[in-house]
């Protein structure tokens, strides 16, 4: 063993056609270390693990594993070199069970049978030396999330990797589950393997990396020790200037009730996901609701917004009941009824991709008489109507004959909230506001939804991002497994207790 | 009904399952490694055209079995060009090159044979001759002397050509192939998750390329079964749409290997029955022939329907893959 | 950022699909012994060198624009019907029904019946699939492929049991009063030299409108736009309230009557009579008009326009030099088909790349991109 450091990049650099999503990008990492990276989204991170991994070729630069200079031209490369990546996205095949899985391409021989029988009594010994314990014989979907990135990182481990990088690994893990994770992560730490993690998350670096490097515009612009820096400096390094974490906003006024939602219950894959929900938003009003990816608020969003029915409970606006046995789609315009709605996702959802911006500025609203002639649409009206939201809501390029996938994702995000925004509905559905969105553009947005609460509107916000949660919301309700948990407000309160709500644990259990 | 008569459309029916199996387990290499394959037709009567016309010419009915699997390989590495090097869509892929093949066949035959678009009839040397297994009687006189057992054995287990057997060999060695070693692994695996196989560091085109022209192989055993054993000769279409009952198959034994010998002797039974009889007196009621042409697609629609079971197909089936950032 | 102009995605591309679909066929020409350009040199003649070409060729364009427009539509919602061939075929029996059912006083009345008929027939037996794949989700390509195998049987049924004139061998039905006989081209079009025989009938101008009709519907009416968005993407459909099975339902719907349209050239226009199998793979024809014309309208009748020409062209060839069967049509269908559909990519990514770097030149000519 050598004092060599355990990866060592010099000088790589990476273009997609025009756009360069890694420049000149140098950094070393000592053995036995867990090292994070953090960046914003299209900062390059998960570009520089690709090709680390063997994924993408770097146009130039070299990499050095354990001193050693290593060409790493495909996965299977990297995987010699002793290189294991644990993807954001598993990358598990579902009906397959635990040991099928860990053994697909590192089986022994041409027969199945031996190398089962191998691999159950290796996992059988990594479960005990990591604490990972998983049934080999279960099949992945049968799973928990929690438990299906153990079986990632045992197909790891089990291919003798000695570096292991994690893109973004807590994104759908409740913060108790997050926790072992970090336990698992120092006992590999303490193994001698090293570790690199990708994440946005600052509080994750902070409790767990020993050193971080931070990506910017495809540059890696720092590296320091953890123990040195703090999350308002990462924050600033991250973004090149100094960041407001808190959003500033009046305090608010609620008024009537708006939205009033009882024992809302949805069953969707034979699952129950809503196991009857109850909430109120008043006039003026951003109720925020907190939850780890998967919880029931998909479904709670989806079903207000029409996109999917309701098995029981009653929803009223305004005090009038509002079907929810019959989705929009069948019949009823949410829309009509001064319900707006940005929904999670805007690339499969909020956005017609190819279709142009000005086609997707009357989507959903196509039935608009104003967006309408007779029978056929009027066109130059949609077409007005979309250069004139461009330069309210500052989009950019302004140009409404461009398809909606030539737009960054921040100035996506602005199409769909100008369309569902601007006509200042009564009730406005928000999810995932600003995920993938530039700082810019999340300042931005941020503003436009307090704006919309100061005329006197009600908000529901979904977020992920517990600091969004935070800084917009009036009030915070936290879901679990389908379920409020409970309510607080905001400056009443901290990560730590939303956290275990998070997680399911009420003051009682505590 | 005749003991024997029954046994004869026993027979019939394996004769006639014998190509419905081959382009039916074909279409299972593709479709398992998650290809979509509606070009099984297209193939097979390529096969069966250049398995004809070689065995014509060289009189050697091997040498036109080996013309004919090359033939459907060609159009098998076509489809992989298309679908899985270009990630063109599978499907408009298969119904190209069921095209291709139903027109180059003739246009080719009319140019060799000038015979209208078929093949010269086949001498008895250049077609596969049934085996007499060990024991059996050959003769219909003698088969009817027989007791029972030897008239199964006689009509129905012997007396087939060599590839029947080889088609109904297919089925336990396909399932082992998928089961019981790490190639059949890799294939479902691509079938259901390709970046799962992907980033374990195993080609995912490379299997697929595989599977593919697995699925080329047997596509020509069939063809050249239906023009150098079921009959003597390739005429026009005369793979009448059998790669879409194979296909149809498939589906109704849910891609896998046993259902799909069952599911191809059921529609093979069809058949034989359908060829035997013009129409069928049930009761009052009298079936007519078409319905019993009819029935595998209508048993497909059923199947898909989901009113007797849900199939669902290999998740990635249909999906050129691209690797994601 | 556009990786191209619209022009070269819309025009340029499908171009050299197509110009490589016909090396390709001539290269099969050549291989067989005869010379390509020959070869074109009479299917051009044939097709377009008299009038009677021209009847047979604008006679088989009405049912390749029919059945085109079928499968264009149908692909907008990101459907691919490959029923046309049944769906037709069942548009021809509604024909066949209304036309011997009724003693039609003039052909105007029963031109419209039949129209009604026909699409209405064609239209039901789109519906099942249809209603399959938006309910149970069942692939509406295995369905459809099924049912037209099942509409195959079912009409040898009934022209065999049903329609068969008594004591004709034929499979086929009686013919139809001279009164439900359409204008053909000699009547409207006579001094343009074509003759009573040809086939050429007034169902070309419904193909037109069609096709005025179909532009419309996709690029102009609020249901167009609802079919294109449900294409695009399904689960932004449902955000924006659009009901999926409606629009697969009223889709199909379409691409059916469109496909049994063509029976009324065919049934009523032509043979007039029911004949068995008389959709002769026009349903599948559409597939590559549909592919090589982009689904666009006008893309759909000048495709229309060249296998037409094809068909018709082919007929001659067959004749001159009876060393290329009729088949070479269907070759060439088939490299069409696969040079414009499954093999886009191909053509597609030199020529993005070439676009990419002629971008890349102009824009470090002129200053850097303050966009980017």
């Amino acid at each position: 063993m050598t004092d060599a450091p355990a990866i060592e990049l010099r000088g790589i650099s990476k273009s997609f056609g025009p756009v360069l999503a890694n420049r000149d990008i140098s950094m070393s990492v000592a053995r036995g270390t867990i090292h994070g990276i953090v960046g914003e989204n299209g900062a390059g991170k998960s570009t520089l693990m690709s090709i680390l991994y063997g994924f993408y070729k770097a146009d130039a630069g070299e990499i050095f594993i354990n001193g050693t200079a290593t060409a790493i031209p495909d996965s299977q490369a990297a995987i010699r070199a002793g290189i294991g990546m644990v993807h954001q996205h598993f990358k598990l095949v579902e009906n397959f069970t635990v040991v099928e899985n860990v053994i697909l391409g590192a089986e022994n021989g041409a027969m199945l049978r031996p190398s089962i029988a191998r691999a159950r009594k290796l996992l059988a010994e990594l479960s005990e030396e990591y604490g990972l314990k998983v049934d080999p014989d279960a099949v992945i979907e049968d799973l928990s999330v929690g438990h299906q990135q153990r079986v990632e990182i045992l197909k790891q481990l089990y291919r003798h990797a000695d570096i292991l990088i994690l893109d973004e690994p807590t994104g759908v893990l409740t913060p108790a589950e997050a926790d072992q994770l970090f336990r698992i992560l120092e006992r590999l730490r303490a193994e001698g393997k090293t570790i690199l993690l990708i994440t946005h998350k600052l509080r994750e670096i902070m409790e767990i990396t020993d050193t971080v490097s931070v990506m910017r515009r495809g540059e890696m612009t720092n590296t320091v020790r953890t123990a040195d820096t703090s999350p308002a400096e990462l924050a600033e390094m991250m973004v090149g200037r100094k960041v407001l974490l808190q959003v500033d906003k009046t305090p608010a006024t609620p008024g009537e009730v708006v939205l009033k939602v009882s024992d809302l219950r949805v069953r969707r894959g034979g699952v129950e996901r809503l196991k009857g929900v109850s909430l109120e938003i008043r006039r003026g009003e951003i109720l925020g609701i907190a939850g780890v990816a998967g919880n029931g608020q998909t479904e709670l969003l989806e079903v207000l917004g029409g996109m999917i029915t309701a098995s029981g409970g009653a929803v009223s606006l305004f005090g009038s009941g509002l079907d929810i046995t019959r989705s929009a789609a069948n019949g009823q315009s949410r829309r009509a009824m001064g319900i707006g709605h940005v929904p999670e996702d805007r690339q499969t959802e909020g956005l017609i991709m190819g279709f142009e911006a000005w086609e997707n500025v009357a989507f959903g609203y196509h039935h608009d008489p104003k967006y309408n002639v007779g029978p056929l649409m009027d066109h130059a009206a949609i077409k007005a109507d979309c250069v004139d939201k461009m330069a309210r809501y500052d989009v950019r390029p302004p140009n409404p004959r461009l398809p909606a996938r030539s737009f960054s994702g921040g100035n996506q995000q602005k199409i769909v909230v100008a369309r569902e925004m601007d006509r200042a509905p009564d009730l406005l559905l928000v999810g995932q506001p600003t995920r993938g969105v530039d700082i810019g553009a999340i300042e931005f947005i941020h503003r436009q939804i307090i704006a919309l609460r100061d005329q006197g509107k009600a908000i529901l916000l979904i977020s992920v991002e517990l600091d969004e949660i935070m800084g917009l919301s009036d009030r915070i309700a936290v879901m679990f497994d389908g379920r409020i948990m409970g309510e607080r407000l905001p400056d009443q309160t901290d990560q730590h207790e939303l956290g275990l709500l998070m997680a399911g644990v009420t003051e009682g259990a505590a | 009904m005749e003991f024997l008569t029954i046994l004869q459309i026993l027979d019939s029916t394996v004769r006639l399952a014998t190509p419905l199996l081959l382009a039916c387990l074909a279409g299972l290499y593709s479709e398992r490694a998650g290809v979509f394959d509606i070009g099984l037709e297209g193939k097979m009567l390529v096969a069966a055209f250049f398995a004809a016309a070689i065995a014509y010419t060289s009189g050697s009915v091997w040498v036109g079995l080996l013309a004919g699997v090359a033939a459907s390989m060609v159009l098998a590495v076509l489809h992989g060009i298309a679908s899985i090097t270009f990630r063109g869509n599978q499907l408009i892929s298969g119904v190209a090159i069921n095209f291709l093949a139903a027109g180059l066949a003739v246009v080719i035959a009319q140019t060799w044979f000038a015979q209208g678009g078929r093949t010269p009839q086949l001498p008895s040397d250049a077609r596969f001759g049934n085996i007499v297994l060990p024991g059996a009687e050959s003769t219909i006189r003698g088969i009817a002397q027989q007791g029972p057992l030897g008239q199964v054995y006689s009509e129905l287990i012997s007396g087939h050509s060599i590839l029947v057997y080889l088609a109904l060999a297919m089925v336990p060695l396909t399932w082992w192939v998928l089961y019981r070693t790490r190639f059949g692994l890799r294939l479902r695996a691509v079938g259901e998750n390709p970046a799962a196989v992907d980033t374990a560091g195993i080609s995912v085109v490379g299997l697929r390329f595989a599977a593919v022209m697995i699925a080329g192989v047997l596509c020509g055993i069939a063809g050249a079964y239906l023009s150098t054993a079921l009959s003597a000769g390739f005429v026009k279409d005369m793979s009448a749409g059998r790669g879409f009952i194979a296909l149809a198959a498939l589906i109704f034994a849910k891609w896998r290997p046993w259902y799909a010998l069952s599911a191809c002797l059921l529609f093979g039974f069809f058949d034989a029955v359908g060829n035997r009889y013009q129409n069928i007196q049930l009761g009052e009621f009298v079936v007519p022939v078409q319905f019993m042409q009819a029935l595998p697609y209508i048993l497909v629609v059923i199947v898909l329907a989901g009113l007797v079971g849900k199939a669902i197909p290999p998740r990635a089936g249909g999906e050129p893959y691209v690797k994601e950032r | 950022m556009d990786r191209m102009p619209k022009w070269a995605d819309v025009v340029l591309i499908p171009l050299i699909s197509v110009v490589l679909a016909f090396m390709v066929s001539g290269l099969v020409v050549a291989i067989i012994g005869e010379s390509p350009l020959r070869a074109m040199q009479i299917m051009l003649r044939g097709a377009f060198g008299s009038a009677y070409g021209w009847g047979y060729t604008l006679y088989y364009a009405t049912n390749f624009i029919f059945t085109g427009l079928a499968v264009a539509v149908a692909f907008h919602a990101r459907l691919f019907n490959i029923g046309g061939e049944g769906q037709a075929a069942l548009g021809g029996l509604g024909v066949a029904v209304i036309l011997l059912a009724v003693d039609w006083p003039h052909w105007s009345l029963a031109l419209a019946a039949a129209m009604g008929f026909a699409m209405l027939f064609s239209a039901a037996w789109a519906a099942v699939p249809a209603y399959l794949q938006a309910r149970r989700g069942s692939h509406i390509v295995i369905t459809t492929i099924m049912f037209n195998y099942i509409a195959s049987a079912l009409l040898v049924y009934l022209l065999v049991n049903v329609f068969r004139v008594e004591g004709s061998m034929a499979p086929e039905s009686a013919s139809f009063a001279a009164t439900t006989h359409l204008p053909n081209a000699a009547d409207f079009a006579g001094g343009l030299g074509f003759r009573g025989s040809t086939p050429l009938n007034i169902s070309i101008f419904l193909a037109l409108i069609a096709c005025v009709l179909v532009w419309l519907l996709i690029w102009r009416t609020r249901l167009g736009y609802e079919i294109r968005s449900f294409g695009h993407s399904e689960t932004a459909a449902v955000y924006a309230g659009i009901n999926p099975t409606r629009i697969i339902m009223i889709t199909m719907l379409i691409s059916g009557a469109l496909a049994g349209m063509m029976a009324v050239n065919v049934v009523m226009g032509e043979a007039e009579r029911l004949v068995l199998d008389f959709v002769e793979g026009a349903g599948f024809v559409g597939i590559a008009v549909a592919l090589m014309g982009r689904s666009h309208p006008v893309g759909v009748v000048l495709a229309a326009l060249l296998f037409g020409a094809l068909y018709q062209g082919g007929a001659e060839l067959q004749f001159e030099m009876p060393a290329i069967s009729r088949e070479m049509i269907v070759v060439i269908q088939a490299l069409v088909i696969l040079f414009t559909g499954a093999l886009d990519n191909m053509v597609r990514m030199p020529v993005q790349s070439i676009f990419l770097s002629l971008k890349r030149r102009r824009d470090n000519a002129a200053r850097p991109n303050p966009a980017e």
